[in-house]
C-alpha cells in the first residue's frame, strides 16, 4: 500500500509539473510550435525584455500586488487584532463576513464589484471608472481573508500574559503592541502578506471583470493574448515568474521552518527543566 | 476593549466592497436593465440556460469525485513523511496554485492539442491522432489538474492532525492496517474531504476560462454564460441573475457539506 | 501593623451575567506578604487581576495608597506582576527583559544597567545577561521574571502561582527565595496560589477563597487551628468534620458523648460542625477509648500511616505513627484543644467525611487538569492541593 501510494504520488507530481516543464522547454525553442524542438535559444527572453506591451504590465501588475498587499496587511492585521479581542458573538459575525469572498465563487466577487463601480460610476457621473483604482480595491478586498486567517492563529498560539505583562511593565496598549504583540504575531503578517502578494499578482478573474483600458495587469493581458495563437516570448515570461514564484515559496518555507524550530526549542527547554529536577 | 475599534476600517471596507456589491447583484437581478423596474423576466430567462447549469454541475461533480480518487493517497502519503519532508511534498503540491493559471491551461493546449506535442508523439509512430481536446474530457482534465492542490491541502491538515494515539487504540483493539484505514483513519478525515470538495467544486463549477480552452461549443459552462454577457453581449441584469443563482447553488453546496462535517472551522486552512 | 496600602470595597466581577466574585471586601498592608488561596474558580486570579488593573470590577471601588483607581489602566499603576506562565518576551534576551519596563519608563541608561545588573544579582542570575529566554530553564525563567517585575521598585508585586510550573523541590527552594527577597526588599507580596502548604509555610496573611467569596482571612495558624466553616477547615489540610451539639461553653456533644472543649459563645444546643485534626487524635486500647472504632483501612505515608477507622459507620483519617492492622478495634481520646468547635455553613455536611476514602484521593486536584483561569465555570474542587505535588513525586 505504501508503494502505492509512493509511486502514485510521484505520478501525480508528475501530472502537476510536465505541463509547466513543457513552458519552460518551449522557452528555450528556436521555433514557435512547442510540439517541436528545433534548438536551444534565449531570442524569447530578448524578445520579452525587448517588448513594450509586456513588461510595463507586469510593472502594472507588481505595482498592484504590492500595495495591496500593504494595505490588505494593515487593515488585515488591525482586524485580525479587533476580531481577537471580540466576544464570541461579534467574533463570528465577523468572521462571517470574512468567509464570503473566501467562498464566493471569483466570477460572482468580479461582477458584483464590477457592478459596484459601475453603480458608483453612473451616481457620480465619473466616466471610465474602471481603472488602477478599482483593480487596487478588488485585490485589497480578496486580499484581506487571507491576511486575517494567516494572522489570527498566531494571536491564539500568543501567550496573552505577553501583552498583559507589556502593560504591567508600563507600556501604553499601543507600545505593547510595537514593543512585544507584532514580534509574536510577525510570522502570521508575513505569510499573509506574502500570500496576499502572490494572490493578486496571479489574479485574473475578478481583475478582469473591474480593469479598464487605463490600466491593465499581466495576467488580463495574457488572457487577451491567448485568445490568438501564443507567442513564444509569453512561455520565457512564464519561466521567469516559475522561478521568481519558486523562490519566494522557498523563501517562505525557510521562514516557517525557523517559526517551527523556535517553538520547538522553546518547549524543550522546559521539558528539559522538568526532567532534570525530577 | 478599546482592542475591538481596531476592525472598524476592516468592517467598513468589508460593508461596502462584499455586501453592498452583493446587494447590487440582487438588484440587478430583479430588474429590467431599460425601466429599472422590478421584474422577474431575468430569473424565468435562466430557465433556457438549464442545460448549461446541469453540465457545468455535472463536470465540476465529476472533476470533485476525481480530485478525492487522487488527492487521498496523494495526502497520506504526505502525511507519514518525515516532517522535513512533509514541508518539501508540501510545497511541491502548492508551487503550481501560484502560477498563472491561465498559462497551465495553455500547457494543456500545447500538450492535447491536434498538433500538440502528445498527437505529434502518436504521429511518429504512425498513429492516427486523437481527437484529445474540445471536449468533456479535456475540461474535467483541466479541472482536476487546477484544482487538486484544493483538494489534497485539507486532507493532508486533517491527516496530520490525526491523534496517532488514535490508531494506536485501533490496532491494540486488534485492527489490521485495512481495518485501521476504514473504521478509524478514514471516517475522521471525511471534514477535511468535505472541504476539499467545496474548495474543487466551487470554482470548477463557475470556471469560465478552461471550458473556453479546452472545452467546445457543447461545453458552454456557467462561467462563460456570465462572462458572455458582461463582457459580449453586454446584459447586466442577466448577468446579475446568473451569477445569483450560480451562488446560491454554492452556498447551499456549502451548507450541505458543512451538516455533514461537524467541525468545519478547523478545516480550511489556507 | 503597618499602613494600608491597597483597599477593596465590595468588589463584584461578572461576565456573562456569571458571577466569578461576589463583593469583596480586603485590606493590603504596606510591606505585608498576602496569600489569596483558594480552589481553581475561586475568584483568587480576578481579583488579583483587579489590583494589576486587567479588569475593572462591575461595582465596587478600589483604593490604592487611598485613592481610587478603578479606571487607572495598568501601566499607570505602581504595581508589577509576575505572570503565571512567566509570560517573558521571546524576541528579547534576559537583560533586555529585565531592562524593559526601565527603558519604557526612559531611564538613563548607566541607572537601567546598575538597576538591571544588581537585580540579576539578587535572583542568582549573574553572568546570564546575554541568554536567550528558549536556552533557560524553568526556574530560571521563573527567576528572570520575578527580576523583570521588581526591577521597576514596585510598591507592590502581584505574583499569580508563580511556582505553579516548577517541580516540588525547586519550589520549596523559590519559596524560601521569594520570601527573602520580599523581607529585604520590603514590598507588599500579592500571591496568588491554591497550594495551602505554600500559603502557609510564606504568608504573613492568607486569605482563603471559593465562590468567589472570601471565606477566611487570618495569619497561616488561625487559618489552620481556628477554621471558620467546614470549607476551610478542609481545604488546609486534613479534617474530620462531624455533626455535633453544642450543650454549653466548653462542652460539646456528638455520637451520643459528652466531650470537653474550649470554645465558648454559642447557643444552648446550637448544632455545629466539629473539626478534628487527623493528627490530633491519640489511640489507645480499647477499654481506654472515650470512643471506640474498626480500622478499615491503613495507607502507609511515610511519615505516618493514614489510618481510617469507622465509628458508628462514620469514618474517620486518623493519622499515627504507630500501624493498627486492618479490623482491629482501637480505642481514642481527644483533648480538650483537640477539638475545634465551627458555626453551621453553608459547607456543613459537605466535607470531612471519609467513607469514601481512597488512596487516590491526592490525585484528585491535580491542578494541570483544571488550569487556573478567569473564564472557566468556577470548580468545586474540595481535596487539598497536596496531591500535585505527590502526583509529581512519582514521575
Amino acid at each position: 500500500m505504501k508503494t502505492f501510494n509512493r509511486v502514485f504520488t510521484i505520478l501525480v507530481l508528475i501530472f502537476l509539473y510536465v505541463p509547466m516543464l513543457v513552458l519552460v522547454v518551449a522557452s528555450f525553442n528556436n521555433g514557435t510550435d512547442p510540439a517541436v524542438f528545433k534548438s536551444f535559444t534565449l531570442k524569447n527572453y530578448r524578445s520579452l525584455f525587448s517588448d513594450s506591451v509586456l513588461l510595463p504590465l507586469l510593472i502594472n501588475s507588481v505595482i498592484i500586488a504590492v500595495l495591496s498587499a500593504i494595505i490588505s496587511t494593515v487593515l488585515g492585521t488591525m482586524a485580525a487584532l479587533g476580531i481577537h479581542s471580540m466576544g464570541p458573538k461579534l467574533r463570528s459575525a465577523t468572521m462571517a463576513v470574512t468567509n464570503i469572498p473566501l467562498t464566493n465563487p471569483e466570477i460572482v466577487t468580479g461582477v458584483s464589484l464590477a457592478l459596484l463601480f459601475a453603480f458608483i460610476g453612473t451616481t457620480l457621473k465619473i466616466n471610465n471608472i474602471l481603472g488602477f483604482f478599482t483593480l487596487l480595491i478588488a485585490h485589497v478586498t480578496f486580499n484581506l481573508p487571507y491576511v486575517i486567517l494567516s494572522v489570527m492563529p498566531k494571536l491564539y498560539q500568543m501567550d496573552p500574559d505577553l501583552r498583559e505583562a507589556a502593560l504591567d511593565l508600563g507600556c501604553t496598549p499601543i507600545q505593547a503592541f510595537f514593543k512585544v504583540v507584532i514580534h509574536e504575531i510577525m510570522p502570521g503578517i508575513i505569510s499573509g502578506a506574502m500570500m496576499a502578494f502572490t494572490m493578486s499578482l496571479d489574479d485574473f478573474v475578478i481583475s478582469y471583470f473591474v480593469y479598464g483600458a487605463t490600466f491593465v495587469t499581466l495576467p488580463v493581458e495574457i488572457y487577451n493574448y491567448t485568445k490568438k495563437p501564443l507567442q513564444p516570448k509569453i512561455y520565457a515570461l512564464f519561466t521567469l515568474m516559475f522561478i521568481i514564484i519558486l523562490l519566494m515559496m522557498v523563501a517562505m518555507n525557510i521562514l516557517q521552518a525557523r517559526d517551527l524550530r523556535l517553538s520547538k526549542e522553546r518547549k524543550m527547554a522546559l521539558n528539559a527543566d522538568r526532567r532534570k529536577a525530577v | 476593549m478599546r482592542t475591538k475599534r481596531l476592525a472598524v476600517p476592516y468592517l467598513i471596507w468589508m460593508v461596502i466592497f462584499t455586501i453592498i456589491p452583493l446587494g447590487i447583484v440582487l438588484y440587478f437581478a430583479f430588474t429590467d436593465s431599460v425601466s429599472h423596474a422590478f421584474t422577474l423576466e431575468n430569473i424565468i430567462r435562466i430557465s433556457n440556460y438549464m442545460p448549461v447549469f446541469i453540465n457545468s454541475i455535472w463536470l465540476a461533480l465529476i472533476s470533485s469525485l476525481l480530485c478525492i480518487v487522487i488527492g487521498y493517497p496523494v495526502a497520506y502519503y504526505i502525511a507519514g513523511r518525515s516532517p522535513a519532508m512533509q514541508r518539501f511534498l508540501y510545497m511541491l503540491i502548492m508551487l503550481p496554485m501560484c502560477i498563472s493559471f491561465l498559462l497551465r491551461t495553455m500547457a494543456w493546449v500545447s500538450l492535447l492539442d491536434d498538433t500538440g506535442i502528445i498527437n505529434g508523439f502518436i504521429r511518429t509512430l504512425g498513429l492516427k491522432p486523437l481527437p484529445l481536446i474540445r471536449n468533456n474530457g479535456a475540461v474535467i482534465l483541466g479541472m482536476v489538474y487546477n484544482y487538486l492542490p484544493y483538494m489534497i491541502m485539507p486532507l493532508y491538515t486533517v491527516l496530520i492532525k490525526m491523534d496517532r494515539r488514535l490508531i494506536e487504540a485501533a490496532q491494540d483493539l486488534g485492527c489490521d492496517s485495512v481495518q485501521v484505514f476504514q473504521r478509524v483513519i478514514f471516517p475522521l478525515s471525511i471534514p477535511g474531504i468535505l472541504s476539499g470538495f467545496t474548495m474543487v467544486f466551487v470554482p470548477a463549477v463557475s470556471t469560465f476560462y478552461i471550458s473556453q480552452k479546452l472545452g467546445s461549443s457543447g461545453t458552454t459552462l456557467i462561467g462563460d454564460v456570465i462572462e458572455s454577457q458582461f463582457k459580449a453581449a453586454y446584459n447586466p441584469n442577466l448577468g446579475a441573475a446568473l451569477s445569483l443563482v450560480l451562488m446560491i447553488l454554492v452556498f447551499i453546496c456549502i451548507g450541505i457539506t458543512n451538516k455533514f462535517s461537524d467541525n468545519d472551522e478547523e478545516v480550511v486552512t489556507i | 501593623m503597618s499602613k494600608e496600602l491597597i483597599r477593596l470595597v465590595a468588589n463584584t466581577m461578572a461576565f456573562d451575567g456569571e458571577t466569578v466574585l461576589d463583593s469583596i471586601d480586603l485590606s493590603i498592608n504596606d510591606k505585608e506578604f498576602l496569600t489569596l488561596l483558594g480552589p481553581s474558580g475561586c475568584g483568587k486570579t480576578t481579583t488579583l487581576r483587579i489590583i494589576g488593573g486587567f479588569l475593572t470590577p462591575t461595582s465596587g471601588d478600589v483604593f490604592f495608597d487611598g485613592e481610587r483607581i478603578n479606571d487607572l489602566p495598568p501601566h499607570k499603576r505602581k504595581v508589577n506582576t509576575v505572570f503565571q506562565r512567566y509570560a517573558l518576551f521571546p524576541h528579547l534576551d534576559v537583560y533586555e527583559n529585565v531592562a524593559f519596563g526601565l527603558r519604557i519608563a526612559k531611564v538613563p541608561e548607566k541607572e537601567i544597567d546598575d538597576r538591571v545588573t544588581e537585580m540579576l544579582e539578587i535572583v542568582s542570575l549573574k553572568g546570564f545577561e546575554n541568554r536567550e529566554i528558549t536556552q533557560l530553564s524553568g526556574g530560571q525563567q521563573q527567576r528572570v521574571a520575578i527580576a523583570r517585575a521588581l526591577v521597576n521598585r514596585p510598591k507592590v508585586l502581584l505574583l499569580d502561582e508563580p511556582l505553579g510550573a516548577l517541580d516540588l523541590r525547586l519550589r520549596k527552594d523559590m519559596q524560601q527565595e521569594l520570601k527573602k527577597i520580599q523581607q529585604t526588599l520590603g514590598i507588599t507580596f500579592i500571591y496568588v496560589t491554591h497550594d495551602q502548604e505554600e500559603a502557609l509555610a510564606m504568608s504573613d496573611t492568607v486569605v482563603v477563597m471559593n465562590r468567589g467569596r472570601i471565606q477566611q482571612i487570618g495569619t497561616p495558624e488561625d487559618i489552620y487551628n481556628e477554621p471558620k466553616n467546614a470549607f476551610v477547615a478542609d481545604f488546609i489540610g486534613e479534617s474530620n468534620i462531624l455533626d455535633g451539639i453544642m450543650l454549653e461553653d466548653r462542652l460539646v456533644k456528638f455520637f451520643g458523648r459528652k466531650f470537653v472543649c474550649v470554645d465558648t459563645g454559642f447557643e444552648k444546643d446550637e448544632p455545629v460542625d466539629v473539626v478534628i485534626r487527623p493528627e490530633d487524635v491519640d489511640i489507645v486500647p480499647e477499654k481506654d477509648g472515650q470512643l471506640t472504632g474498626k480500622v478499615t483501612s491503613v495507607t502507609f505515608k511515610g511519615v505516618h500511616y493514614d489510618t481510617i477507622v469507622d465509628f458508628h459507620g462514620f469514618k474517620w483519617l486518623i493519622q499515627t505513627t504507630d500501624y493498627y492492622p486492618v479490623d482491629s478495634i482501637i480505642g481514642i481520646r481527644l483533648n480538650p484543644d483537640d477539638i475545634h468547635i465551627m458555626k453551621k455553613s453553608e459547607y456543613s455536611g459537605l466535607y470531612g467525611d471519609y467513607s469514601s476514602y481512597s488512596e487516590e484521593y491526592e490525585e484528585l486536584n491535580d491542578p494541570d487538569l483544571f488550569p487556573e483561569d478567569i473564564s472557566e465555570e468556577p470548580q468545586e474542587l474540595s481535596q487539598s492541593a497536596e496531591g500535585e505535588e505527590a502526583g509529581k513525586d512519582e514521575n
